[in-house]
């Protein structure tokens, strides 16, 4: 078990910069996500801490040591892969072996190691057939059994669980984090759904156009965004961006979205957003958990406003709403019991305690 | 309780029951019919070949029904099986086959996982170019070919002509090319992630053909193993331009070449000859075909 380094790590391919310059510190024991939508470099950036792409600059180091020009075999790593690469003519005890056999190591130890995989794994019973006659998601726990066999520094995940149906992803979903509470091996995980890496990770990295957009635990991306990018990408359904701008109104902060619509910041928020020019073209950031039917009491910084709305999404628990301000759509999450039906006007509130302002222009969150 | 009842009396159309399996019926006649003819097409020689390898000399010479054997006899088979020359013919295909199929695949297994999967400069040219060099006929090829080996032998003493063992160096020009290409394609067809996976559990390069390429392109293989073998047993061209001596004489020019005498034709043994040489080639493909499977590889990744 290891930690893991990335410095200043850039990957270009002949005129193309796929990773530019990438600084990520991975404790031991963690579990990182690498999530982005695809070609924003996570893919790649995994296969350099792998070895199985060369980095163009910058440095990789696993448990201390630089491994830029270590092959892959000596960076004592494990990978897991999208379509599971299992050897086809191989069982599957002979798969989960086939590191150690290549080692050398002794027939009891590798005897050992598969049966203590494939109880943790729960495949058990399978340890005689052939990929070909496992489904998709034993397909994948023989993949995690090959990798965890091997007991190596680092565990790489790149997309394991895109290949499977709906259903069984969540399942797999648990399963790996069981599995690393067990074994707690460093674990750098890819994947472009944001749900995985939200449920699965200690740390989010979230990556855009070869760059990381910001780093933090799932929660702080959720609540705390740094940029647009970050915002809209984490959480379903989306955060909504509504074009608006700050004004003052007798004395007091107002946030403006239409002509006729304006709401009063509440203090925390007023003094937070003081020093903003008044003339900056801003976006509201407001989760659609933010946006609920209206209450019969009054909270402060809860404001009330009526909307006409174009579509209802009953989901069972809740339902989405859909309506527009200023030509943006707008998606709220309301009771099922708030009487919301296609077409039809709502008193609905607003909660501008968990707000977020940003500048159209640069996407920074303010 | 409610009960749901379901309207049976709905709108009733014209169905054309079994129209499906009427359009399959008719895709199956026409295939017979094509397939019959082809049958008929290519299976004629090889029986018009054992009918007249049972007939004498004289029957065959005589103005009869040449599709019906009246006095069957065994002497073609007899007169081949024991004449020392015959299996000198044998056993000098069996050997240079057996020999060249050995170094083909010796060669081109390893020089098609380094052009499918190592990427050095020139590598997709020089896949392209080992295609290039099948595609120049042997026609072209033997006069220079011949003139090479005769210089040789010029040079260093080591007589090349009219010895068997010149044909193992002939015969890898013709396979060698053909059966890389084959490879290629096959190992090219294997995800990527197979090897990648393999060099993380440690593997080297010589270990991830040994070890996951060669036993998962085994159909490819037997493939090129089969076509290796066929091109060698039934190369005619090379073996009559480089060897004379009867002794050094492969079996298709050592039949034409002792049993068609100036304008002799011994045609019972010919065609005799013709089906015990087929034989080899008929036997391989029986066994082999059973391994030669394509979906091996299913279970490897998704799908």
């Amino acid at each position: 078990m290891a930690d893991v380094t990335l410095r200043k790590v850039v990957k270009r391919y002949d005129e193309v910069e796929a990773v530019r310059g990438i600084d990520l510190d991975i404790a031991d024991h963690e579990f990182v996500v690498l999530v982005g939508p695809s070609g924003c470099g996570k893919s790649t950036t995994l296969r350099m801490i792998a070895g199985l792409e060369d980095i163009s600059d910058g440095d990789i180091m696993i448990g201390g040591d630089v491994v830029n020009d270590v092959p892959p075999k000596d960076r004592d790593i494990a990978m897991v892969f999208q379509n599971y690469a299992l050897y086809p003519h191989m069982t599957v005890a002979e798969n989960m072996s086939f590191g150690l056999r290549l080692k050398r190591y002794p027939k009891a130890e590798i005897k050992s190691r598969i049966d203590e995989a494939a109880r943790m794994l729960d495949i058990v019973e399978l340890v005689d057939r052939k990929p070909k006659q496992l489904s998709g998601g034993q397909r994948q726990r023989v993949a995690m059994g090959r990798a965890i066999v091997r007991n190596p520094k680092v565990f790489l995940f790149d997309e394991p669980l895109s290949n499977l149906d709906a259903k069984l992803r969540v399942q797999m979903r648990i399963e790996i984090k069981k599995v690393h509470q067990k074994v707690r091996t460093t674990t750098v995980y890819v994947t472009h759904d944001q749900v995985e890496a939200m449920t699965l990770a200690d740390r989010v990295v979230v990556m855009n156009h070869g760059r990381i957009e910001q780093i933090g635990t799932p929660n702080e991306l959720y609540h705390k965004p740094a940029t647009r990018f970050v915002a809209s990408f984490i959480g379903s359904p989306a955060m909504n961006f509504i074009p608006c701008r700050l004004e003052d109104v007798a004395g007091k902060l107002h946030v403006r979205l239409t002509d006729r619509v304006s709401f009063p910041l509440p203090p925390a928020r007023a003094a937070r957003y003081q020093g903003v020019p008044r003339t900056d073209k801003l976006l509201l950031g407001l989760r659609p958990e933010h946006i609920t039917e209206a209450r019969q009491h009054s909270e402060p910084g809860v404001e009330n406003f009526d909307a006409v709305l174009d579509v209802t999404e009953p989901m069972g628990m809740e339902t989405l709403i859909y309506f527009t301000v200023e030509g943006s759509q707008v998606c709220g999450r309301v009771n099922p019991n708030a009487g919301a039906q296609d077409g039809a006007p709502l008193r609905l509130a607003v909660d501008l305690n968990n707000m977020h302002l940003l500048n159209e222009v640069t996407g920074v969150v303010l | 309780m409610t009960t749901v009842t379901i309207d049976k009396a709905a709108p009733t159309r014209k169905v054309k029951y079994g129209s499906m399996s009427r359009d399959r019926a008719w895709a199956l006649r026409w295939s017979y019919f094509f397939l019959v003819i082809f049958a008929i097409f290519s299976l004629t020689p090889p029986i018009y070949m054992l009918i007249t390898s049972l007939k004498s000399s004289a029957e065959i010479s005589a103005a009869t029904n040449p599709w019906w054997v009246f006095h069957p006899t065994l002497d073609n088979y007899i007169g081949l099986l024991t004449s020392n020359q015959f299996l000198r013919f044998f056993w000098n295909s069996a050997i240079v086959s057996i020999i060249v199929v050995t170094l083909t695949m010796l060669i081109s297994v390893p020089a098609a996982f380094a052009l499918a999967r190592m990427r050095f400069w020139g590598s997709a040219t020089l896949a392209t170019g080992v295609f290039l060099t099948y595609l120049i006929p042997e026609t072209l090829l033997f006069i220079p070919l011949f003139k090479m080996f005769a210089v040789i032998g010029d040079w260093t003493g080591i007589q090349l002509i009219n010895r068997w063992y010149v044909l193992l160096i002939i015969y890898p020009t013709l396979t060698v090319p053909f059966c890389t290409w084959i490879m290629i394609g096959y190992f090219a067809s294997i995800p990527k992630e197979l090897d990648e996976a393999a060099v993380i559990d440690g593997a080297s390069w010589i270990q991830t053909l040994t070890r996951i390429f060669i036993p998962v392109a085994f159909p490819g293989i037997i493939a090129a193993t089969i076509f290796a073998f066929t091109v060698s047993w039934a190369q005619f061209l090379y073996p009559l331009v480089f060897t004379t001596s009867t002794d050094q004489l492969v079996m298709p020019v050592g039949i034409i070449t002792t049993l068609i005498k100036g304008d002799v034709f011994n045609w019972g043994q010919i065609m005799t000859g013709a089906l015990l040489g087929a034989a080899p080639p008929l036997i391989i493909y029986a066994f082999l075909m059973d391994y030669y499977i394509a979906g091996l590889t299913a279970g490897a990744t998704k799908g």
